[in-house]
């Protein structure tokens, strides 16, 4: 379990954290939401050791956070970045291996290469194992980056807007081999996700923050409503639920004048 | 377990790496074949299986050569020509590393003002008589110490927090621009005899390779690469981006620092007993880059393979082009490297 207390984060004036408080459990996916520029980026670095908080501790199975040991406690977490972009001459393969870096050495043993080709297979990419990451398309570097992050094997598992740049497909396989794995290896999951339907649909436990604090944290179904979405962001939205029980979010298009709804003319396209 | 894919996937990685290890294998013969060339060119031109038997003779295969040709080998070209290798070789190195701590394709230790700190250090050294000590030891002593000094303010910077690879280039490019000037100034301030001196110091020449000096840079060589060869993955993960690295474990500020002292410390070294010698640093890496990738295994050493091979030709060039004369090896060098430059930008641009 990955505990926060009383986290305080700030850059010269503007507040990331205020006082923060949560716990996140393992086995379960850990999802935050909120407004752009709100601090989720800065929350993960300051779990990761990397940004250090103007007060309160971060706690993993009780350990504290030490920032004189922080590569000991980087060791249990597996943190993929925001920034996509790989600028390097090397294969996907290697990318993918560089995610074990303390097992590799000069010689490479065959378990840790097929190790890294499993987990480019498991994502259905096994095919790009040889391709220069150059030549691959924004998209396909997440998903690289992906496996890679889970070659380190972790505990805490942690994806900043982990499919900002996939298609429906990708997106789709990344969610569920993420869901499936943090339920099977037992990892504390957190993500931080933009659309809030895919937050609704695979978080375990929804945290929303806003203005460096805590404003509504459970399961989807239970917090998820047009209060908390015009609160956050100011937005009014119709919220309702899936045949599942999964809320869902729209927003109005605030039409122009002497505009006709899209669905008619699809309608009209289909019938003619 | 594992699945076909998986396993043609495996035997395919081996094949690659296989066909990396040719391609060093490949820039070790040239690389041979360059040095041997580099011990028969001279003022009295030895065969090349005259040569080859002279070395062999030396590894302590009974061969029969002539005396005067052992004299030659031993005596003179030998260390120059071990002293190219080398210098070249540290010189492609420190521009490979250099360019991965930076991320940038352009820098190396010449572009980051650590060879003209030595240049002035080594000018400021003529100019004040070696303070009483001999020239020999003098100059390359003032040479090391001011490049250190020059690398020293960069380590300063680097160890800074939230300094990005960008600044840290923009304050090498202001470093070198600062040590030009106060060369300059040292040359304007002294005699003509003494400037001439200075400028012959700068141009670079192996001539004053000694088995002594060559021994020092070798050992140091040979020190520096062991200790990055066990930092290869790290730098490899290096280059994806600095959070990345971080995310991957890598403390980055000990790596960098680390790295940039033992950089430093290579050409620091190199550069005070040959003066400078450009271009190879940007060169070398770039090359090897192509041939090999950035999985630093191969990257590195390759780096140094074709550092050495491209001085010590480099070197058998400066030689030849008029026979008799010697030509300043580091002018050779970028008269011969800009135009290959130049031709690899325009290649790489197509692709």
């Amino acid at each position: 379990m990955l505990e926060v207390r009383d986290l305080s984060l700030a850059f010269d004036d503007l507040l990331l954290a205020d006082r923060l408080c949560f716990q996140l459990e393992a086995g379960k996916t850990h999802v935050i939401i909120g407004p752009n520029g709100t601090g989720k980026s800065s929350l993960l670095k300051a779990l990761f050791g990397d940004l250090r908080p103007q007060s309160g501790e971060v706690l993993f199975d009780g350990e504290c956070l030490d920032y004189r040991h922080v590569a000991q406690w980087r060791q249990r977490f597996s943190y993929m970045p925001q920034d996509i972009r790989l600028d390097i001459g090397l294969t996907v393969l290697e990318v993918v291996l560089l995610g074990r870096l303390g097992a590799l050495s000069l010689k490479l043993k065959d378990p840790l290469i097929e190790a890294a080709l499993e987990a480019l297979e498991q994502i259905g990419l096994l095919h790009l194992a040889y391709r220069d990451v150059r030549t691959l398309s924004g998209g396909q570097c997440q998903m690289i980056l992906f496996a890679q992050a889970l070659m380190r094997s972790p505990r805490v598992l942690m994806l900043d807007e982990p499919v900002s740049a996939l298609d429906l497909h990708f997106q789709q396989v990344l969610l569920d081999h993420l869901d499936q794995q943090t339920h099977r290896q037992h990892w504390v999951s957190v993500m931080i996700l933009h659309d809030l339907n895919l937050a609704a649909q695979y978080a375990d436990n929804l945290l929303v923050l806003k203005g460096g604090r805590l404003i509504a944290e459970g399961a989807p179904a239970a917090i998820l409503n047009p209060e908390l979405v015009r609160e956050v962001y100011g937005v009014s939205a119709e919220v309702a639920y899936d045949q599942q029980g999964i809320p869902f979010v729209r927003t109005p298009r605030r039409g122009r004048s002497g505009h006709v709804a899209p669905a008619v003319q699809a309608r009209s396209v289909l019938t003619g | 377990m594992t699945t076909t894919s998986v396993a043609n996937a495996l035997s395919l990685q081996r094949r690659n790496e296989l066909r990396r290890i040719w391609i060093l294998l490949a820039l070790f013969s040239a690389l041979v074949a360059s040095f041997v060339l580099d011990i028969a060119t001279g003022p009295s031109m030895l065969g090349v299986g005259e040569v080859v038997n002279v070395l062999l003779g030396l590894i302590g295969v009974p061969v029969e050569v002539l005396p005067t040709s052992e004299v030659i080998v031993t005596g003179l070209r030998l260390p120059i020509a071990l002293m190219a290798l080398t210098v070249g070789g540290v010189l492609g190195v420190g521009g490979a590393e250099m360019q991965t701590l930076l991320n940038n394709p352009m820098a190396s230790p010449y572009t980051l003002g650590m060879a003209a700190a030595a240049g002035f250090g080594a000018a400021l050294m003529l100019y004040v008589g070696s303070l009483g000590v001999s020239a020999q030891l003098a100059v390359p002593v003032g040479a090391f110490v001011c490049c250190m000094l020059s690398a020293g303010l960069l380590f300063g910077l680097a160890m800074m927090r939230h300094i990005t690879s960008g600044q840290l280039i923009l304050a090498g490019i202001a470093l070198l621009f600062l040590f030009q000037s106060l060369l300059s100034l040292v040359q304007f301030v002294s005699s003509p005899e003494l400037s001439q001196q200075i400028l012959f110091w700068l141009f670079g020449s192996l001539t004053n390779a000694t088995w002594m000096n060559v021994g020092i840079t070798a050992s140091v060589t040979l020190v520096c690469m062991t200790l990055l060869m066990r930092d290869a993955w790290k730098l490899t993960a290096l280059r994806l981006g600095e959070a990345r690295a971080k995310s991957l474990g890598v403390n980055v500020v000990r790596l960098r620092l680390k790295t940039l002292v033992i950089v430093a410390l290579m050409t620091a070294t190199v550069t005070s007993f040959v003066g400078i010698i450009g271009f190879i640093g940007i060169v070398a890496p770039n090359i090897a880059r192509m041939l090999v990738g950035e999985d630093q295994r191969y990257f590195l050493p390759l780096s140094f393979l074709v550092g050495a091979f491209l001085l010590s030709s480099a070197s058998v060039l400066s030689k030849t082009i008029v026979p008799g004369a010697l030509f300043p090896i580091g002018i050779v060098t970028a008269i011969i490297g800009v135009p290959f430059f130049f031709w690899m930008i325009i290649a790489k641009r197509s692709h």
